[in-house]
């Protein structure tokens, strides 16, 4: 009896298990065996945590300039950080990452830019996988005419270096946050579209979907309750990496001046204002970028570690 | 082999009409006028009627997009209200700089990231390994133009004075003068010609027309001013070569074969080099697709921060000064240059696997 009861438990810790688990325990156990996948949770829960409580542990408002503190602070503009623990003169006021070519607090922003862009990695991703999955589910169940329109049109987004295109749609729409959530999306739906296009393909002739058919069910159901799930952990992957993407491509746009405008706290902008100034002010070029990297490297090393613990069949490959 | 080309060369033509499409689409969509958006808020109205006429815009959308895909494919964009220059002479003047640059990164992602890829495979899960993947995945991580800006403080900032001291930004120390190669060779060419459109752009890339006058002063200089963009611009593609190089090989090295090769007491080398690496060439390839269109959007960012008056530096300016007409032709250019290296890479793997030919 003990020999049983040890033999599921060291089946649970390979994952595999006599009592019924579901996909996500699974993952979830898979997921933390990784230590890259763990660093990205830990990074990204802070992120998260950051966005979250910035109201409360920002110091100063982060499009407030410190003119209009009262009494005024008398501060150079783009002043070397001021930490009070690390020596600072206890009569200057502190500011942790210095102030930006404005007289904003830099740290102020910096936390407020977490929930920005945690906000258009979602969005635009949320926007590309419905818009994907819609169209690749309609190319890859009817297959003929409409496959080939679809995919035909989602070949030539393809054919454009992805950035490329953004800057485009932008230039064309005019510049600002929402024009670019919306070009980042646009660009990145072909990439969802092919992957839901497949899994369908690889589920539209199964057994069970016969099965459906014949009991009755219609398109809806075998699309949205048979074929679909399918296709959600190739979602899933496609989906957290594509994050990592937009966050990356909205922080080119916005350095470029065509995504979010000034005063918003987005990091891509921040860098783009004090860009020129990165030789006297180094700190204002520093911070955001590594904001950035971090944010990014969270997606990245989250996504991997998803991709490896829901199939694990490339777990020994990477 | 030829009759593969051929497919896959016809397969590209309704992608390139679909971009033609787009481009004229994303022109139509400027909101406003389209005379003042291409031709600046200036425009006075002779002059606006007269473009109106002869781009058709007062005749319906079909014929309109007739005579946009006629004039595209007579390689005639239009003028620029901001450089007032024909847009094919600056694409002229500015594209080999940005081929250049993408040029060097592209060599340098794969001489640095294909063997870090394969060193991180043969020794799986060594300490080589997990740096090399550390790196790569903060690579991918990284925004080009942030690692641009850090690079120019660093190695022209914190480290001058010191031997790795490099220019910050420029192609060239200023004052040096570039006689294009063909005036040192003595050649008398007539302007307009293809031999002088093509020399003429082969000369602007600074490294070849040095190396072609025999200008090695030039060569160095060039090179120097050329290390810290070319690195800025190649940190993504060299990580996902570098990761797709290590995925690839470390499939490839648990067949079966490579256990035969070993057996029959090759060496290492041969094993890895000729059996193994040959065969793991294959994914390989279509990451290095796939990364030059990262290569030519990265080109902008990096264009911006080096202040390189490249294609992608024109495209930001134009941006700025909204004009549109650059940025629709100049989107449509890249994009078919862009096709047109996938479909290089396409015929280099009939090349590289001969089972793909017959398929």
């Amino acid at each position: 009896m003990t020999v049983t009861t040890e033999k599921i438990k060291s089946l649970d810790a390979e994952g595999l298990s006599l009592q019924s688990v579901s996909l996500w325990q699974i993952t979830w156990r898979r997921l933390f065996r990784r230590k890259s996948s763990i660093v990205g949770l830990v990074i990204l829960s802070i992120l998260i945590l950051i966005a979250l409580t910035c109201q409360w542990i920002a110091p100063y408002n982060p499009t407030l300039s410190m003119l209009d503190v009262k009494p005024p602070q008398d501060l150079q503009r783009r002043a070397a950080p001021c930490i009070h623990a690390f020596g600072c003169p206890q009569d200057q006021p502190q500011h942790i990452l210095g102030v930006d070519g404005n007289l904003r607090d830099q740290f102020s922003r910096l936390l407020y830019g977490s929930r920005l862009s945690l906000m258009i990695g979602l969005s635009t991703v949320t926007f590309a996988i419905i818009l994907g999955t819609v169209l690749g589910a309609l190319a890859g169940y009817f297959g003929g005419w409409i496959d080939n329109l679809i995919m035909r049109v989602m070949d030539v987004l393809l054919a454009f270096p992805s950035l490329l295109l953004a800057i485009a749609i932008v230039t064309v729409l005019g510049p600002g946050l929402i024009n670019a959530l919306l070009a980042i999306g646009i660009v990145s739906i072909p990439a969802y579209a092919r992957v839901v296009r497949a899994s369908v393909l690889s589920v539209r002739e199964m057994e069970y979907v016969s099965a459906t058919r014949a009991l009755g069910g219609d398109t809806t159901q075998i699309l949205f309750r048979r074929i679909l799930p399918n296709a959600l952990t190739p979602l899933i992957v496609q989906g957290t990496l594509g994050i990592a993407t937009a966050i990356l491509d909205a922080a080119a746009l916005s350095f470029l001046g065509l995504g979010a405008q000034p005063p918003t706290p987005e990091w891509g902008s921040m860098l783009g204002a004090e860009r020129n100034q990165v030789f006297t002010a180094p700190h204002l070029v520093f911070f955001p970028g590594i904001a950035i990297a971090l944010t990014v490297l969270s997606f990245n090393l989250l996504g991997d570690g998803l991709r490896d613990a829901l199939d694990p069949r490339l777990a020994h490959v990477s | 082999m030829a009759t593969y080309i051929l497919r896959r060369i016809l397969l590209s033509i309704p992608v390139l009409f679909g971009i033609l499409f787009a481009t004229f689409a994303l022109g139509r969509l400027i909101p406003g006028d389209p005379c003042r958006a291409m031709l600046g808020e200036k425009a006075t109205k002779v002059v606006c009627d007269e473009f109106i006429h002869r781009h058709g815009l007062d005749k319906p959308i079909p014929v309109q997009f007739g005579v946009y895909v006629n004039e595209m494919v007579h390689g005639d964009f239009g003028r620029s209200f901001r450089f007032s220059k024909p847009v094919t002479a600056l694409l002229m003047e500015r594209l080999p700089i940005t081929v250049e640059l993408s040029f060097f990164a592209l060599i340098l992602s794969l001489i640095v990231g294909i063997p870090l890829g394969i060193i991180s495979a043969i020794r799986h899960n060594s300490w080589a390994d997990v740096t090399t993947m550390l790196w790569a995945n903060v690579g991918v991580s990284m925004p080009v133009f942030w690692l641009g800006l850090m690079l120019q403080y660093l190695f022209a900032l914190a480290l001058k004075g010191t031997f790795l001291q490099l220019p910050p930004s420029g192609r060239l120390s200023p004052g040096l003068i570039v006689p294009p190669f063909y005036t040192v060779w003595n050649l008398h060419l007539v302007k307009g010609t293809f031999t002088f459109t093509l020399l003429d752009f082969i000369s602007r890339m600074n490294i070849f027309n040095g190396i072609l006058s025999s200008n090695y002063h030039l060569v160095g200089d060039a090179i120097v001013h050329l290390i810290l963009p070319a690195f800025a611009l190649s940190t993504i593609p060299m990580a996902l070569i570098a990761r797709m190089a290590r995925s690839s090989m470390l499939e490839v090295l648990g067949q079966d074969y490579i256990r035969t090769a070993r057996a029959k007491g090759l060496r290492q080398r041969v094993v890895i080099m000729k059996h193994a690496f040959r065969n793991a060439l294959l994914p390989l390839v279509t990451v290095i697709g796939l990364s030059l269109g990262g290569l030519l959007g990265g080109a902008v960012l990096t264009e911006t921060v080096f202040n390189l008056s490249g294609v992608g530096r024109i495209l930001y300016d134009a941006i700025t000064a909204r004009d549109y007409g650059i940025v629709q032709s100049f989107t449509l250019v890249i994009a078919v240059f862009f096709v047109a290296l996938n479909l290089l890479v396409d015929i280099s793997y009939a090349y590289l696997d001969p089972r793909i030919r017959l398929e």
